[in-house]
């Protein structure tokens, strides 16, 4: 058993009161380490969030340095951060938050060549990308590696999430496949968000991965939670593992990662 | 016929209708952007054409969202 400190008490005392939680659920969160894909809309609350419930590794990937254009949802990053990469960024909130934390930073984007080293050994990943090629490679590796993840994605007013673990529930792939066309693809100037939403979607997915880790309530697993906040309107689509999923299926067609074809966007950030 | 779209009961006024009929008759402007799920299965882009609905079907139409760091 971990010895808790007076400051880790008083600190953690919100959710050792919490009876699903408890002393014993703040030791394994304090144990735990999760993985955030991407220092942006869905990656800052998400970080922010696991920093302050102590979950104590937390690692963060995004090769980007924050622009100016991302401070209207990306609420790690402040107006003096602007030039600085984001990952440096989202670390100095976090320890701000939580010096405890171990936190590990990488400056790069995720390729198929280095995806696997970098999510081994992390007990739950975060699928906070802008891009659907780096969303297929992230449930493509987390499925490989048996890491379960939470998928999410936002535009305009819309959101969406759904928690797979790997070979037990459906997989991003089971319900989507392939990624869509990249001509397809809203372009910048089309889609924007609205930056709350940003939140909406990143705490729920914080919340899962709280959950996952301390064991309690039921997963977003086989559900695809969708909302539209112009009308908070609140959905979910019951998805299921499908036997002819191209990667976690009975005859599965992709057996190793390959880097999809991106559609570059003009606009910055 | 009635069938069932993302949970809420819908009547079409067709008798005979595939996916992607019904796609543009919901208005949906980027049919490469959905994922079209019927009575639980996931239909492969290349059958919308191809795959018909019949009375009390349920499809269910997962979009494509990308954005997180956008
Ligand atoms: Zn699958």
């Amino acid at each position: 058993m971990r010895e808790f400190s007076p400051e880790q008490l008083e600190r953690y005392s919100r959710h050792i009161l919490l009876q699903d939680v408890g002393v014993e659920g703040q030791e394994k969160l304090l144990d735990a380490s999760v993985l955030i894909v991407g220092a942006g809309g869905l990656g800052c609350p998400v970080a922010m969030y696991l920093a302050a419930a102590g979950v104590g590794r937390i690692g963060i990937v995004d090769g980007d340095i924050v622009d100016l254009s991302n401070l209207q949802r990306q609420i790690a990053h402040f107006t003096k951060d602007v030039d600085v990469p984001k990952v440096e960024s989202a670390r100095e909130k976090m320890l701000a938050i939580n010096p405890d934390l171990d936190i590990r930073t990488y400056q790069l984007n995720l390729m198929a060549d280095n995806i696997q080293e970098i999510i081994r050994g992390y007990d739950f990943v975060i699928d906070g990308t802008d891009n659907f090629p780096t969303k297929f490679l992230v449930n493509d590796a987390c499925v490989m590696e048996n890491i379960p993840f939470s998928h999410g994605g936002i535009l305009r007013f819309d959101g969406q999430t759904t928690t797979v673990v790997p070979h037990e529930s459906a997989c991003y792939r089971c319900s989507f496949r392939k990624p869509p066309p990249p001509d397809a693809v809203p372009t910048c100037s089309q889609a924007g968000v609205l930056g709350a939403i940003a939140g909406m979607l990143g705490t729920i997915q914080a919340a899962e991965a709280l959950k996952f880790i301390t064991g309690t309530g039921t997963l977003l697993t086989n559900t695809l939670l969708t909302f539209n906040a112009k009308n908070m309107d609140f959905k979910k689509i019951k998805l299921r593992k499908q036997s002819d999923c191209p990667l976690c299926g009975d005859n599965p067609s992709i057996t190793e990662l390959v880097d999809a074809e991106q559609a570059v966007c003009e606009l910055k950030g | 016929m009635r069938i069932k779209i993302n949970g809420e009961a819908e009547d079409i006024e067709a008798e005979k209708l595939t996916v992607i009929d019904l796609l543009r008759l919901k208005n949906v402007e980027s049919p490469e952007m959905v994922s079209v799920q019927l009575n639980g299965d996931i239909i492969e882009r290349q059958d919308y054409e191809t795959t018909g609905i019949s009375a009390d079907d349920e499809l269910d139409f997962l979009y494509f969202m990308g954005g997180g760091s956008l």
